[in-house]
């Protein structure tokens, strides 16, 4: 991924608190791109993407990548086994957002 | 022996395509892996192979694992003949019964229509095109668009199957020109929707859903090339293209007829196997155009995927413990960035909650038709005469 290797160090509470933040509104965001007729909390933020969870489909994983792009600012790529975490729950998308969020900010 | 080639990246599959060829061996390419489809393979082309260049591949047929041998430039040898009866493929859809139905493909019909195709779009042998595609080859439209047009019109193809937007943009960039991208509606909205610096392309191909004027004309202007659209199913292959932005009017491939009988419109001839209803309303035009009207009523369309709503309430209706149930469309149009709406449906199943009703489902049928919502009733909303209406079951998603 980009910008991976030139990530600053600020402290982790800090990048918690900002993964907090973005974990609700990804499952606000998501929620209503995607129709899933839920509330943002009803959405579980451990729960798999895939599958048994929320029964996402690649059709989904894009819808998301195209929000996440608008949102934030950040392309998701398929070019590392780094993709299968960050799309393993709405937590590790969410961190995954925050962190990168922060190194563009600063 | 059958071989299921499951092969996702493009060179590998066309290696695993070329290699039955010349063993005559047929590709079996179901519409999905499902674990339904897979036992129904079992059942009926007993000692299929899967050829999989996955490292867990969870298909349950005994498997073979692509080579990872890397490849000597062969010293020249002439191009193998293929007899034209061979049977290359059987292409699968899932059929209005439960039972998947496989379409028989020849050499010589596959080969007449991308030939065909490879006219229509100009391709040029002495300036061999590199196509980009983000659909998948085992599906009718990437077999015949990526695989066989290269096969067939000296074209090269890229072995990647692009994702997201900018992995699209970042193998498009580097494929030589002139370069095609052969996409789907869904991946040109992506592509569109996330405002990245697109690269300039000498053609667009779109299949499996239509474009609008408008949107046709946007794509063409961000990548500064034509978008050529293709119609075609996976039962009749591709059978005609327009260029939406000068016509509103398809134009039939070479020697393919289309015929009204009763109420739906048959294609035939040219490279089709056997006369085939179509599933949209044509209006005709003369003896080679058309245009192209709403789907059928029990057809559906999402992503590109067809399926028909018997087919769907049929594997619904075949879970234990539910009782009743109906798919259906909800009203609105989809507001969603890549636009693509989803099914809903209504059950009646005492004692089964949701995730497991779902969970039956998705053994069964391709996810992109999974219920979004599905809804557990008490009883089915049917009027005096056991009809549903559409319009009491899409009232039911607005009452939540």
């Amino acid at each position: 991924m980009q910008d991976v290797d030139r990530s600053n160090h600020r402290s982790s509470s800090i990048a918690i608190a900002d993964g907090d933040a973005v974990l609700h509104e990804l499952a606000t965001l998501i929620n209503d791109a995607l129709n899933l007729g839920l509330t943002a909390d009803q959405i579980d933020p451990d729960a798999p993407l895939y599958k048994e969870g929320l029964g996402l489909d690649s059709i989904d994983i894009l819808e998301i990548a195209v929000v996440v792009a608008k949102r934030y600012d950040i392309q998701l790529k398929a070019d590392s086994e780094e993709n299968q975490l960050i799309f393993r729950s709405l937590r590790t998308l969410a961190g995954y957002v925050a962190s990168h969020r922060q190194q563009r900010d600063s | 022996v059958p071989v299921l080639n499951a092969c996702s990246d493009r060179y590998r599959f066309a290696v695993g395509l070329a290699a039955c060829l010349v063993s005559n061996r047929p590709n079996l390419l179901p519409p999905n892996h499902t674990a339904g489809i897979i036992r129904h393979l079992q059942r009926s082309a007993p000692g299929t192979i899967c050829l999989t260049d996955e490292r867990n591949c969870d298909i349950g047929l005994p498997q073979l694992r692509f080579p990872q041998a890397t490849a000597k430039r062969a010293a020249q040898w002439p191009a193998p003949q293929i007899p034209g009866q061979q049977l290359v493929a059987e292409v699968f859809t899932s059929g209005s019964t439960g039972t998947p139905v496989p379409h028989r493909k020849t050499w010589e019909r596959l080969t007449r229509c991308v030939l065909i195709g490879a006219s229509r779009l100009n391709f040029d042998v002495t300036r061999p095109k590199t196509i980009v595609a983000t659909v998948p080859p085992q599906h009718m439209y990437g077999l015949e668009s990526s695989v066989l047009m290269s096969l067939q019109s000296g074209a090269s193809f890229c072995a990647e199957r692009p994702f997201y937007p900018i992995d699209i943009c970042n193998v498009l960039a580097s494929a030589p020109r002139p370069r095609i991208l052969v996409s789907t509606p869904v991946h040109l909205r992506a592509l569109l929707a996330t405002d990245l610096p697109l690269p300039d392309l000498d053609m667009i191909i779109s299949a499996t859903a239509p474009i609008t004027e408008e949107f046709a004309g946007v794509v063409e202007q961000r990548f500064g090339a034509p978008l050529i659209e293709i119609y075609g199913s996976t039962e009749t292959g591709q059978i005609a293209n327009r260029q939406p932005t000068r016509s509103r009017e398809w134009h039939l491939w070479t020697g393919v007829r289309l015929t009204k009988r009763g109420d739906r419109i048959w294609a035939e001839g040219g490279h089709i196997e056997s006369p085939t209803p179509l599933g949209d309303n044509l209006e005709l035009v003369g003896d080679a155009h058309f245009v192209l009207g709403s789907r059928l009523q029990d057809l559906v369309n999402i992503a590109g995927k067809r399926n028909s709503i018997a087919y769907l309430n049929h594997q619904l209706l075949s879970i234990a413990g539910v009782r009743d149930g109906a798919f259906f469309l909800p009203e609105e149009a989809s507001d969603t960035n890549i636009g693509v709406a989803r099914l809903s449906a209504v059950v009646v199943a005492p004692g089964l909650d949701v995730a497991t009703v779902l969970r039956h489902l998705r053994e069964r049928i391709d996810p992109v038709f999974l219920p979004r919502p599905l809804l557990l009733v008490n009883a089915m909303p049917r009027d005096n005469t056991g009809k549903l209406p559409l319009q009491t079951l899409r009232s039911l998603l607005g009452r939540r």
